[in-house]
């Protein structure tokens, strides 16, 4: 069980959150998370995609797995995390619409030279926009 | 009722019908009439007999599983269902106080709710019209009460708006109601609608208008006892020589225009989202327990499908033991497979290519819920709050209020929160004790109450739930077009069920549906086998 002071410490220590501030309001239409907000790698990493693939980027197991993203041999080639970033794979949904090119390219380079990846060729905006799928909007 | 030259009418019909053949024909006739169109529900499937010896392997014992082993074991097939958890439902689920939850990435909350305390972290509420989940709750005894969705004294909150101070429901709707009425007035006067309406349209528009917005004979909105009696008083009607009412302030209508009012007016619209709704009385695992105390026999638990085969005599299914680690199969003739597609898309299921096109394309959404536990019901004895459901633009989305209960002392569970899409991926993304502090820091607020009162909470992030990997199957446009028909197919001896093979993603109705269709097909082609 936590106790109230260590919420608050961490209170204290989270530097951004995806509360509204100055953004839009949605009000339960669609997300009262911005995306707009995240402005780095590490930022889109830790409020999205560390959802799933975990703070180490070690993913878990139960019935069916969430995929590892470290030390990942996957992540050789950019173009691969890039299109299953923009359009989806299996359970994982598209986000291609959700972020911009340049936020894709920004996690994905992230990811690549984090968590025991050392891949260093950079991956632009202009390349993640060329994998975009048509763009999915759920049916209701 | 006037003597009648030209026949019975429609409402007469359905008297007959209804004393003559019961409730069920004239709701089938009511049907073909036109009217009540509100479910597919035709009634439990009628199977009639299984072809003796006839056996099914049912994998998943959320609520489409249960009910398919429920009604093809009614109608004599031998039916093993094969479930990952060691207890039945599914997102059927309830937490109490003393369970334990673990999700992936290890995290482990001990729930501290005191007894009679509940959360439901899936499926929470059932629409007057989800007939099939209706009906088996009514056929198993289990007791339902009023989920109280809509509630005029609940709020609607936006940090963009208001000075980012919560606004009662009702202040917002009727000031939004109003303002639109009156500027709708003076199109209608100032002639801007002349092409569009005829003279006695336009007449009994304005008439509309003054009655349904709350205008004065002006055709304005303006702050007054009349417009009070919808929007409330500043002092509201007592007795004695300070009885007279004063009315309240309007809101500036540059605020009411945001969308946290009329988002929250739309949803209430929703289909889906109407009153009247239901809850099992202490809790929606409710439900899921009755079916297990019909089928629970057929289950076998902790086994972790690995593969699934099928050739011209039946279908093999093999499991892995996930407390030996003891690997097995399990062999029968047919197959209704109510696994999600998340943990589906992930093992060998020998189906056709476009079926297995359509179990890996698609993706699950994010949602979360947090339940929160204080030591007093302040949102009834502060704010005259009973139930209802208060929304706000933050990434919480909502606060709903205990259904149950009301007026007693004590400890009580909200939901805290419901952090949609994004909002629930950051939420996922949080330890649990993050997700319990950003609730209350968003959650106080609305309620200044909340630090003072809070216990315990504990939330569900659906991404991290180890047996589904997400909340319910995102369906777009496209893929529903390219892929649906093809998933949705019996294809061979195996058949899936569940929410995401219906258009009813989400909702309990959707998973029961898609069952009772799923074993219909099955029945009909192991006759003809």
């Amino acid at each position: 069980m936590m106790g109230m002071q260590d919420i608050r410490a961490w209170a204290v220590a989270a530097s951004v959150a995806l509360s509204v501030g100055a953004a839009p309001s949605f009000c339960f239409a669609a997300d009262a998370a911005d995306p707009a907000q995240l402005k780095t790698g590490q930022q889109v990493y830790e409020h999205i995609c560390q959802a799933c693939h975990m703070a180490d980027g070690k993913g878990g197991t139960g019935a069916g797995t969430i995929p590892a993203l470290a030390s990942d041999p996957h992540l050789a080639v950019a173009a691969y995390p890039a299109t299953v970033v923009m359009n989806g794979k299996g359970a994982m949904p598209w986000f291609n619409g959700v972020l911009s090119p340049a936020q894709v390219a920004d996690v994905v380079n992230y990811v690549r030279t984090h968590f025991g990846n050392h891949y260093t060729d950079a991956l632009t905006p202009q390349v993640v926009g060329s994998m975009a799928g048509p763009l999915k909007v759920d049916d209701h | 009722m006037p003597a009648n030259a030209s026949g019975p009418t429609r409402r007469d019909l359905l008297l007959r019908i209804g004393l003559t053949a019961g409730t069920a024909a004239m709701y089938q006739a009511m049907t073909a009439l036109g009217h009540a169109e509100e479910s597919q529900f035709r009634g439990t499937p009628e199977l009639g007999r299984a072809r003796r010896g006839d056996s099914v392997v049912v994998l998943g014992a959320g609520l489409a599983g249960l009910a398919a082993a429920y009604e093809l074991d009614k109608a004599g097939y031998r039916v093993q269902l094969l479930e990952y958890q060691d207890r039945a439902g599914g997102r059927n689920w309830t937490l109490r106080g003393g369970d334990t939850y673990t999700e992936l990435g290890g995290a482990t909350q001990k729930v501290g709710f005191a007894a009679g305390n509940y959360f439901n972290p899936g499926p929470w509420r059932i629409p007057h019209h989800h007939r099939a989940i209706l009906h088996y709750c009514k056929q198993f005894g289990v007791q339902l009460e009023p989920f109280i969705q809509f509630n005029n004294n609940a709020y609607v909150h936006s940090t963009n708006a208001f000075g980012g101070r919560p606004q009662r429901y009702r202040d917002g709707a009727s000031d939004f109601i109003g303002n639109i009425s009156e500027l709708l007035g003076k199109s209608v006067n100032q002639n801007n609608l002349d092409q569009v309406l005829t003279k006695e349209d336009r007449e009994r528009l304005l008439v509309a208008l003054r009655e349904w917005g709350m205008l004065d004979a002006s055709y304005s909105y303006r702050k007054g006892l009349h417009v009070s009696t919808r929007r409330g008083y500043e002092r509201p009607p007592g007795g004695g020589p300070d009885g007279a009412p004063i009315a309240s302030d309007l809101l500036p209508f540059s605020d009411v225009l945001d969308p946290c009012v009329w988002n929250t007016m739309k949803f209430f619209m929703t289909y889906e989202m109407q009153p009247t709704m239901f809850q099992p009385v202490g809790g929606m695992d409710m439900i899921g327990k009755a079916f297990a105390r019909h089928v629970g026999r057929l289950i076998t638990f902790n086994r972790k499908v690995t593969a699934i085969a099928q050739d011209d005599s039946g279908v093999t299914v093999s499991h892995a033991d996930r407390v030996s680690g003891a690997a097995g199969q399990t062999r029968a003739d047919w197959c209704v497979c109510a696994m999600p597609l998340t943990v589906l898309a992930q093992i060998p299921v020998q189906v056709s290519p476009k079926m297995q096109a359509g179990i890996r394309a698609v993706p699950y959404s994010s949602h979360a819920k947090i339940g929160m536990e204080f030591r007093r019901r302040f949102w009834e004895e502060d704010e005259a709050i009973y139930g209802g459901i208060s929304f706000t633009s933050q990434e919480i989305a909502l606060i709903s209020y205990p259904n149950d209960r009301m007026h007693s002392s004590g400890p009580a569970v909200l939901l805290g929160g419901f952090p949609l899409n994004l909002a629930g991926l950051d939420f996922a993304a949080m330890t649990p004790e993050q997700r319990l502090e950003t609730a209350l820091k968003q959650g106080e607020v609305i309620h200044p109450q909340y630090r003072r009162e809070f216990m315990n909470g504990t939330s569900v992030a659906w991404s991290r739930v180890p047996w589904m990997l997400g909340c319910r199957a995102r369906w777009s446009e496209a893929d529903r077009k390219a892929y649906y028909q093809d998933l949705v197919a019996l294809d061979g001896r195996i058949v899936l069920a569940g929410d995401h093979a219906s258009y009813l993603g989400g909702w309990q109705e959707g998973a029961l549906l898609s069952s009772m269709d799923a074993v219909k097909r099955l029945h009909k082609r192991a006759q003809e086998a």
